[in-house]
C-alpha cells in the first residue's frame, strides 16, 4: 500500500516537482499552495503524512499545523521551511508537529521522515482501534 | 618634562575614534579646555575689574591729592614771603615814626635804628634817609653812600607815589643780589623822606629753602618778566631767565601740569601780593607720583600671585572634574562601542537570515528540479546510459547541497540564541567534544594531549555554546594539520574570573596578513574546498555571548594557538536586542 499524502507549499513549481518525484517513488501524493485548500481537502480524505511550509502568504505554516491538529490529531506533519529558527521549530513542535526540515532537503531525508511519519500514525491509528475494542470488550458483559 | 607629565591630566591621550556613533561625547580634551575657560573667566573676569578700577580711581585720587598738596605748599609759601616783607616793612615803618625827620638824619640815631632793627627781627643790611629831592642824607652799612641822589631811579618814583615799596632782587653796588625795602614819611609841613633799608637776600632764600618739597621738587621766586629771584636745585641761578614759562598773572593759587622733555611736570603758582613776586613750586609728576605706584606695584604683584595660585586651583579643579567624567565614561565609551559592534553584528545577522530564507526556495526548487531530471534519467532506459547527464547533474545537486550548508550556516550566524546556563566539568565537555572526533583522530593518527591545572573548578555557562565553540576549533585544527599531527589542549586559570583553554596544533598556520581577518565573515582561505567563512566567526560570537574572549597566535608552516577565555560567573543576560 501506498503512503498518501499532501504537499503544501506556495511554490508552484516546488510543490509540483516534488510530488512527481515522490509519486515515481510510489507514494500517493496530492498537492495545495494554500492552507486553505489544503485544510479542504483534509476534510475530505486521510493522508498518511502532511509536508506543510512554514513561510506562506495567508495562513502560515503554524496556523495552518495547528488547523490541521485540531481537525485530526492523529495527522502526521512534517515541516519544510527556508528559515528555520529556533523559536519557531520549538514552537511548532509544540504544537505537534514530527519533525521540521530545512529547504533545501534531500528527496532521500524526506521519503525517510514520511515512513516515519505513516509508521507514527499507523501506531497511532492501531492504539485507537485497541482501545476502541478494548472499551467494546469492557462494556459488553459477555 | 616631569612638570609636564604632573600637569598632563589622565585623559589627555584619550583618542576619540571616529568609529562609533557615539564618540562625540567624548571629546575630554576639548571639554577639559572649555571647563579651564570658563573657570578661568569666571574668576578672572571680576578680578581684573577690580584691579583696573582700582588702578583708575587711585589714580585720579592721586593727582588730586598732588595737586592739593602743591597748593598748599604755594600757599602757604606765599603767606610766609609776604609775612616776612611785610613783616619788615611794618617794623621799618613802626621804629622810625617816632623821629623827625631832623632827628632822624643824625648818624646816631639812625645807627640806633639800625642796630635795633638788627637785634629785633633781623634781615637788614643797611639803612638809608633820602629827602625829598632824593639825595641821601643818612646812611648805615657797609659802604659809605650818603650822598648818593636817588631821583632818578624808578623806586624813588613808586615810593613817593605809593608810600613804600619792595623792589625785585638785583645786584647793585655790592654786586651781590638784595633788594630794598623802601616806605615815605610825610612831616606836617607837607615834605617828606623816604626809609629805604637793604634786605639781606640770605634770611629771605632760607625761608623758600625751608619748603617741605619731595625729591627733586623746587621752589622759588620769579618776578614778572620770569627772571629768578632767589636760589633754586635745578632751574637756573639768580637773575636769570628762568626755563620755565611764565604762568599768566594770579592771586590766587593755581596749580597745573606740563609735558617736559622727560616727564610730566606740576607746577603751582600764586603772585604775592604787594610785592613784584610770584612763587613757583615745581615738582616732577613720576616722583611725586611714586607712592602711589609703589603701592600699585605690591597690589600688582599680589594680583598676579592670586592669578598663578587660581590658575593653579582652576586646573587641578578641572582636570578633577574631567577626570571624574573620563572615569565614568570609559565604561561607558566600552559598553557603547560593544553595543555598537553587537548592533552591527545583529544588522548582519537579520540582513544574512533575509537572504538565506529568499535563497533557500528557488534553492529548493532548483534541487527538486534536478532531482526530477535525475529520476527521469535513472527510471527511463532511454537515457539510462548518458553517464556525462547523470554526472552533470549530480553536480547540480552537489552545488544546491553546498550553497545550502552556506544559508544553513548563515542562518546559524543570524540566531541570538538565549544564554542557558548550567554547571559544566569544562574537561569533560572538551572529552564530549573529542568524542565526536575520536573517529578521525584515529583515523588519521592524530595525537590528542590534554592537559588541566589542578582545581579547575565546574563553573556556569552554556553548554551548548562550549561545546560549539570546541567543535568548530578542533575541527579547524583537525583540518590545518596533516595526518600524524599533535593537538595539546591545555586548561588553566586567567587571572581570577576567567579560565583559559588553548587548543594548539602543529598544522599549517596562518599568515600573518589573513590573522586579523580570520574572525570576519565569509573570510575564508578555504572556499573551493567547502568553506563558508563562517565558522570562525560564529566560534567568536559564541564565546562573546558567553562574557568570554577568544585570542590567536599562529606562525606560518609552525602551528596554530587558538585561547578561549571563559568567565567563571556567567555574564548578565543582556536583553534582547532584536525586536
Amino acid at each position: 500500500m501506498s503512503d498518501k499524502i499532501l504537499l503544501i507549499d506556495d511554490e508552484e513549481d516546488f510543490v509540483e516537482t516534488l510530488a512527481e518525484r515522490m509519486r515515481s517513488r510510489d507514494m500517493d501524493v496530492s498537492t495545495s499552495t494554500t492552507a486553505m485548500e489544503a485544510l479542504e481537502k483534509i476534510d475530505h480524505e486521510s493522508f498518511d503524512a502532511i509536508v506543510l511550509d512554514l513561510q506562506m502568504p495567508g495562513m502560515d505554516g503554524l496556523e495552518a499545523l495547528k488547523r490541521i491538529k485540531e481537525k485530526n490529531p492523529n495527522l502526521q506533519v512534517i515541516l519544510l521551511t527556508g528559515q528555520a529558527t529556533i523559536e519557531k521549530s520549538v514552537e511548532a513542535m509544540k504544537l505537534g508537529a514530527l519533525d521540521l526540515l530545512e529547504k533545501p532537503a534531500s528527496i532521500e531525508e524526506l521519503t525517510e521522515k514520511i515512513k516515519k511519519a505513516s509508521t507514527e500514525k499507523m501506531i497511532l491509528v492501531n492504539k485507537e482501534n485497541e482501545e476502541k475494542i478494548k472499551k467494546i470488550i469492557r462494556g459488553k458483559a459477555w | 618634562m616631569s612638570l609636564l607629565n604632573w600637569l598632563k591630566p589622565e585623559f589627555w591621550d584619550y583618542k576619540a575614534s571616529d568609529k562609533g556613533p557615539f564618540e562625540y561625547h567624548f571629546h575630554f580634551r576639548s571639554m577639559w579646555k572649555k571647563r579651564i575657560l570658563l573657570l578661568a573667566l569666571a574668576a578672572f573676569g571680576p578680578f581684573s575689574c577690580l584691579a583696573i578700577f582700582d588702578y583708575l580711581v587711585t589714580k585720579h585720587y592721586a593727582e588730586k591729592e598732588i595737586h592739593l598738596r602743591t597748593a598748599q605748599i604755594v600757599s602757604s609759601t606765599t603767606r610766609t614771603v609776604s609775612f616776612y616783607l611785610n613783616q619788615r616793612k611794618t617794623a621799618l615803618d613802626l621804629i622810625s615814626r617816632p623821629y623827625s625827620f631832623e632827628e632822624i638824619s643824625s648818624d646816631q640815631n639812625l645807627l640806633d635804628i639800625f642796630h635795633s632793627l638788627k637785634r629785633t627781627i633781623g634781615g637788614f643790611s643797611d639803612v638809608g634817609i633820602i629827602n625829598s629831592s632824593g639825595e641821601q642824607v643818612g646812611y648805615v652799612g657797609y659802604y659809605d653812600l650818603k650822598g648818593d641822589n636817588y631821583a632818578q631811579e624808578t623806586w624813588f618814583a613808586e615810593t613817593v607815589a605809593q608810600g613804600s615799596y619792595i623792589s625785585e632782587v638785583f645786584l647793585g653796588h655790592r654786586n651781590i643780589p638784595h633788594m630794598i625795602i623802601a616806605i615815605k614819611h610825610d612831616q606836617t609841613d607837607g615834605s617828606f623822606y623816604l626809609l629805604r633799608a637793604t634786605i639781606d637776600t640770605e634770611s629771605f632764600n632760607q625761608l623758600l629753602s625751608q619748603t617741605d618739597l619731595e625729591g627733586t621738587g623746587d621752589a622759588f621766586l620769579i618776578n614778572h618778566a620770569g627772571i629768578i629771584q632767589t636760589p633754586t636745585l635745578s632751574h637756573g641761578n639768580i637773575l636769570e631767565k628762568s626755563p620755565f614759562p611764565v604762568p599768566p598773572y594770579s592771586e590766587k593759587v593755581r596749580v597745573n601740569e606740563t609735558t617736559a622733555p622727560h616727564d610730566k611736570i606740576i607746577y603751582g603758582y600764586a603772585h604775592i601780593p604787594g610785592t613784584p613776586y610770584t612763587t613757583l613750586i615745581l615738582g616732577h609728576k613720576s616722583e611725586l607720583m611714586a607712592p602711589w605706584l609703589k603701592t600699585r606695584f605690591i597690589v600688582i604683584v599680589f594680583i598676579l600671585i592670586s592669578i598663578l595660585f587660581i590658575m593653579f586651583i582652576v586646573h587641578a579643579l578641572a582636570t578633577r572634574l574631567v577626570n571624574e567624567i573620563y572615569t565614568t565614561d570609559k565604561e561607558r565609551i566600552l559598553t557603547l562601542r560593544e553595543v555598537a559592534h553587537t548592533n552591527k553584528l545583529a544588522s548582519i545577522g537579520r540582513l544574512a537570515a533575509g537572504v538565506a530564507h529568499e535563497i533557500n526556495n528557488p534553492l529548493a526548487i532548483i534541487n527538486e528540479k534536478a532531482g526530477l531530471m535525475k529520476d527521469i534519467l535513472s527510471f527511463s532506459s532511454k537515457y539510462s546510459g548518458d553517464q556525462k547527464l547523470v554526472g552533470s547533474i549530480d553536480s547540480i545537486l552537489n552545488s544546491v547541497e553546498r550553497c545550502g550548508t552556506i544559508t544553513k550556516r548563515l542562518l546559524g550566524f543570524a540566531r541570538h540564541l538565549d544564554v542557558k546556563l548550567q554547571p559544566i566539568d569544562i574537561k569533560a565537555v572538551i572529552e564530549d567534544v573529542l568524542g565526536f572526533l575520536g573517529k578521525e583522530a584515529e583515523y588519521r593518527s592524530i595525537n590528542v594531549n590534554i592537559e588541566v591545572e589542578s582545581d579547575i573548578a565546574i563553573f556556569k555557562t552554556d553548554r551548548g555554546k562550549v561545546q560549539q565553540i570546541f567543535l568548530n576549533l578542533i575541527n579547524n585544527s583537525f583540518a590545518a594539520m596533516s595526518d600524524g599531527g599533535h593537538l595539546n589542549i591545555k586548561i588553566i586559570h586567567h587571572d581570577n574570573d576567567f579560565i583559559a583553554v588553548s587548543v594548539e596544533d602543529d598544522g599549517c598556520g596562518i599568515p600573518q596578513a589573513d590573522l586579523e581577518r580570520i574572525f570576519e565573515p565569509f573570510f575564508s582561505t578555504k572556499t573551493k574546498i567547502g568553506g563558508t567563512g563562517l565558522g570562525l566567526p560564529i566560534t567568536f560570537g559564541l564565546a562573546k555571548e558567553l562574557g568570554g574572549d577568544i585570542k590567536v597566535e599562529s606562525t606560518f608552516g609552525k602551528g596554530t594557538k587558538f585561547t578561549v577565555y571563559l568567565p567563571l560567573t556567567p555574564k548578565e543576560p543582556k536583553e534582547k536586542q532584536e525586536d
